[in-house]
């Protein structure tokens, strides 16, 4: 067989002496492993084979379904849980929201659909491409969740169930109203604007009187919804800001609309020479829309968020007079004996009373590195217990957690950042306090040279220097850029980001899961026997086979699930390996110090590959060989570098981890400037050294230890792949966890501080230029209309530009 | 002429309501909350005679 076939499910290449096969549609496929091979054979199995000639993009990795994941999962059924986040709608009906990962293309939901609806007890099934998110109605008679949950696995996708938070409901009603607003400011200008149309060629050709008064009393009907139910935002935010003592943009807009609107009453009533209906229209019509895709872009970026958010159930064990119960963490107390299972996060802060096993604190270090954990060591909560059962006494749940002190950080950090929006909107304030001004100015001098065009021309200077190209001018490039960075898999959660990235001066990366993927791989093998690296390979996977360790995935993967040989006596030794015997002969896999035939072995090793972690196998006598094991970087990290480089940008890394790792990894992306062992806090000062020297930094990590430099940087990228506190204090989310996003977004913020600069020159030009003539009253009402719209269409179609 | 005017007016009022009430509908019923999905979804044969084991399609068709 070619070893450069790769597999039909996944698209990866087949590894060398592999034959998994699956009919699909009458033709046999070669398959990459065995979870591969169990999802196909699931999808033929159950009639979805249109799947494979429907699908326009490979599914994600998939990843083989461990036993002790189907024990997580049945926790699922319990009551006391299912109370957070399934609805009970009447007897026996459930419905629930589940957030699925893997979905990559439209096939994906088909897939899914089709398979569940088949399966008996379920109501109905809507998944939602957008969000990624299904919304199941079963019949808990029939079917448990938990076997729902199984069947979305079995196709080779993972279902976390989603409580839908109250802010979730919330901003679904927001955007909802906000729609019908926009719906009826579109039908209602599209309509003012029909009837001006006659207006205006009746100015030309001549009208008759009533048929005027007929089609402005027309307008007005029209316009009353528009000004009052659509523009409600506008008043709200400008009166909040007039109470709050500052004036915001949308004081003027609010004004220039209620002059506009009760002048053009005023003439409709008592007659005039023009209505200004079709601009009120438009005016609300291009602002509603703005806002609507600037509120759409950050509310993708927190439905994501939410999505990486995966819900552990919020249940511990706990440990009362020798029985153990399920309770919720909320119920915990302090001094409480809790049990934390291999495999499952810490319930709570605590302290180790009895058992060792070694447990995961890449949240808190950013190192996916184990770290031992014995009596009398403290274990923070959220991080993950790999090896063995620990009985611990709590010290500290919900708010006392080291988690949540975290979590607070990054809210002080994000408070004090500098903000340019507050700056633009005292710019405004002042704006609009000249206008108001100059405004009543004209009036005033026009009151005593001719009384009768007083309302004409006061409502020609506001109308044209309605800051409506102005207020235009900067949303309307951020919501272009947005849409634009959104395609390349770039979220822009904060409107500023774009503004500031066009002066970043200097970024700062993070390095485990950001420069490097966060998981080792095994890049060497030295044999140090007669035995051939095949047959250790073989040994050591077979080892680790019983393993939770992060490391011992690295093993697996190198050898098919058909070779691996039993192993007897299997014995976890937490923080130093594992052992067992396989065809009666005893073998230790673990670091140098574990067994005694390593311990004694030359430090040569360590010394040529010094970033790298070294696993050793041996049996009772010798060594036999010894593995290496790496970060790798990610594929574009160098190139990446390279062109921030050329953009004349400096480059630091910030990194928890030791000395040597750093170095190397520095020296394999031409970085000089290093930081190690740091922690949050000291990242955090690093970070504010940086701006005190006047660099205007952005950040760019994924991790929880990342979270308080991500919000204190003046710009921040997170990964998506990371965690969710990370993701959302950042400002941009890489969706496609490409690094070399960054300089994308380098340069689109260019362009559109640029785009934004010509927008502001116009509009401002435009008002400077119109206003004389419209105070001297050389300008007409409806022309000064005509040339508020043409503005801000220049506005809004320089800003397209940035496609 | 006005009153062919008042007629047609008359007529974009009846319109523009069955518009307001259909979009509004649109809006409530959550039409506008997955914007790709649909497009995508049309693409798909429900119905496809090939799928040999899928018992329950009869039912759902």
């Amino acid at each position: 067989m070619a070893s450069s076939e790769s597999c039909y499910h996944c698209g990866q290449v087949v590894p060398d002496g592999i034959e998994l096969r699956v009919n699909i549609a009458q033709q046999s496929r070669t398959m990459c492993c065995r979870g591969c091979q169990a999802v196909a054979q699931a999808i033929v199995d159950n009639g979805l084979g249109e799947y494979y000639s429907n699908r326009t993009a490979l599914p994600g990795q998939g990843h083989e379904v461990f036993p002790d994941e189907l024990k997580k999962l049945a926790l699922y059924d319990h009551p006391d849980i299912q109370r957070s986040f399934v609805i009970d709608s009447g007897e026996d009906q459930r419905e629930a929201v589940l957030i699925l990962e893997g979905i990559t293309c439209a096939a994906c939901v088909w897939l899914n659909e089709r398979h569940l609806k088949q399966l008996p007890g379920i109501r109905t099934v809507q998944v939602n491409y957008a969000n990624h998110r299904a919304r199941v109605a079963w019949n808990s008679n029939e079917i448990s969740l938990s076997r729902i949950l199984q069947e979305i696995q079995l196709l080779g996708y993972n279902a976390h169930p989603y409580s839908a938070l109250q802010a979730d409901s919330l901003r679904q009603k927001k955007r909802k109203k906000d729609l019908q607003r926009l719906a009826i400011a579109g039908i209602g200008s599209a309509q003012a604007m029909m009837l001006s149309v006659g207006l205006y060629a009746g100015k030309w050709d001549g009208i008759d009187p009533s048929t005027v008064l007929l089609l402005r009393w027309f307008g007005l009907l029209l316009t009353l919804p528009v000004v009052t139910f659509s523009a409600m935002p506008f008043y709200r935010a400008a009166w909040s800001g007039l109470k709050s003592g500052h004036l915001n943009m949308d004081v003027p807009v609010a004004l220039a609309l209620i002059t506009a609107f009760i002048g053009s009453v005023w003439v409709t009533v008592f007659g005039g020479t023009h209505v200004y209906y079709d601009s009120i229209g438009m005016f609300v019509l291009f602002l509603l829309g703005t806002r609507l895709l600037e509120a759409g872009a950050r509310g993708k970026s927190v439905e994501a968020a939410e999505n990486l958010l995966k819900l552990q159930p919020t249940m511990a064990v706990r440990l009362r007079a020798g029985q153990q119960e399920y309770v919720p963490v909320l119920d915990l107390l302090s001094g409480d004996s809790i049990l934390s299972k291999p495999g499952e996060s810490v319930a709570a802060d605590g302290i180790v009373v009895e058992g060792v096993s070694t447990v995961d604190e890449a949240l808190l270090t950013g190192e996916p590195r184990p770290v031992v954990k014995q009596p009398g060591d403290s274990v923070i909560a959220g991080s993950i217990n790999l090896e063995s059962p620990l009985t611990l006494t709590v010290t500290g749940v919900g708010e006392n957690t080291v988690l949540a002190g975290i979590v607070r950080m990054v809210d002080k950090a994000q408070s004090e950042k500098p903000r340019i929006a507050t700056l633009a909107d005292r710019a405004a304030s002042w704006f609009t306090i000249a206008l108001l001004i100059f405004t009543a100015v004209v009036g005033v001098v026009w009151l005593y040279i001719d009384r009768s065009q007083v309302l004409d021309i006061v409502l020609a200077v506001l109308v044209v220097t309605c800051p409506c190209a102005l207020s235009l001018a900067v949303p309307a490039a951020l919501a272009a850029a947005g849409s634009h960075l959104i395609k390349r898999g770039i979220l822009v959660t904060r409107g500023h980001a774009l503004e500031t990235l066009a002066r970043v001066s200097h970024v700062v990366f993070d390095k485990t899961g950001t420069l490097t993927q966060g998981k080792p791989v095994i890049v060497d093998v030295i044999a140090l026997s007669d035995l051939p690296v095949m047959q250790c390979d073989v040994l050591a996977a077979s080892l680790e086979q019983a393993s939770e360790h992060p490391l011992a995935l690295a093993f697996k993967g190198r050898v098919s699930a058909t070779d691996l040989q039993t192993v007897q006596n299997a014995r976890n030794h937490p923080g130093q390996g594992v052992s067992g015997e396989v065809n009666g002969q005893t073998y230790y896999l673990g670091n140098q110090n574990f067994s005694p035939a390593s311990r004694t072995m030359a430090e040569e090793h360590a010394l040529s590959h010094p970033s790298a972690t070294l696993v050793w196998l041996c049996d009772a006598k010798r060594a036999l060989a010894v593995f290496v094991l790496e970060d790798p970087l990610r594929e574009d990290a160098v190139q990446a570098m390279v062109r921030l480089k050329a953009r004349g940008i400096e480059i630091s890394i910030l990194s928890g981890d030791n000395e040597t790792t750093v170095r190397h990894v520095g020296k394999a992306l031409g970085v000089d400037n290093l930081h190690w062992q740091q922690k949050p806090q000291d990242k955090l000062a690093a970070l504010q050294a940086l701006q005190r020297d006047g660099a205007v930094v952005a950040m760019v990590g994924d991790g929880i230890n990342d979270a308080p430099v991500l919000a204190g940087a003046q710009v921040s990228f997170a990964m998506a792949a990371g965690t969710d506190v990370a993701n959302q204090s950042s400002d941009i989310v890489l969706l496609s966890n490409r690094l070399d996003d960054v300089s994308q977004a380098l340069e689109t913020g260019r362009d559109t501080l640029a785009v934004m600069r010509q927008n502001l020159f116009w509009a401002v030009a435009y008002n400077v230029i119109a206003l004389p003539f419209a105070a001297l009253g050389y300008v007409s009402p409806w022309l000064a209309a005509l040339g508020m719209s043409i503005s801000s269409m220049v506005v809004v179609l320089n800003a397209l530009r940035l496609k | 002429m006005t009153s062919t005017l008042v007629f047609l007016l008359g007529l974009t009022v009846i319109f523009i309501l069955l518009v307001g009430f259909g979009i509004f509908w649109a809006i409530k019923n959550g039409q506008f909350e997955d914007m790709e999905g649909p497009a995508q979804r049309i693409l798909m044969d429900e119905d496809d005679p090939m799928l040999p084991s899928n018992q329950l399609s009869d039912k759902t068709k």
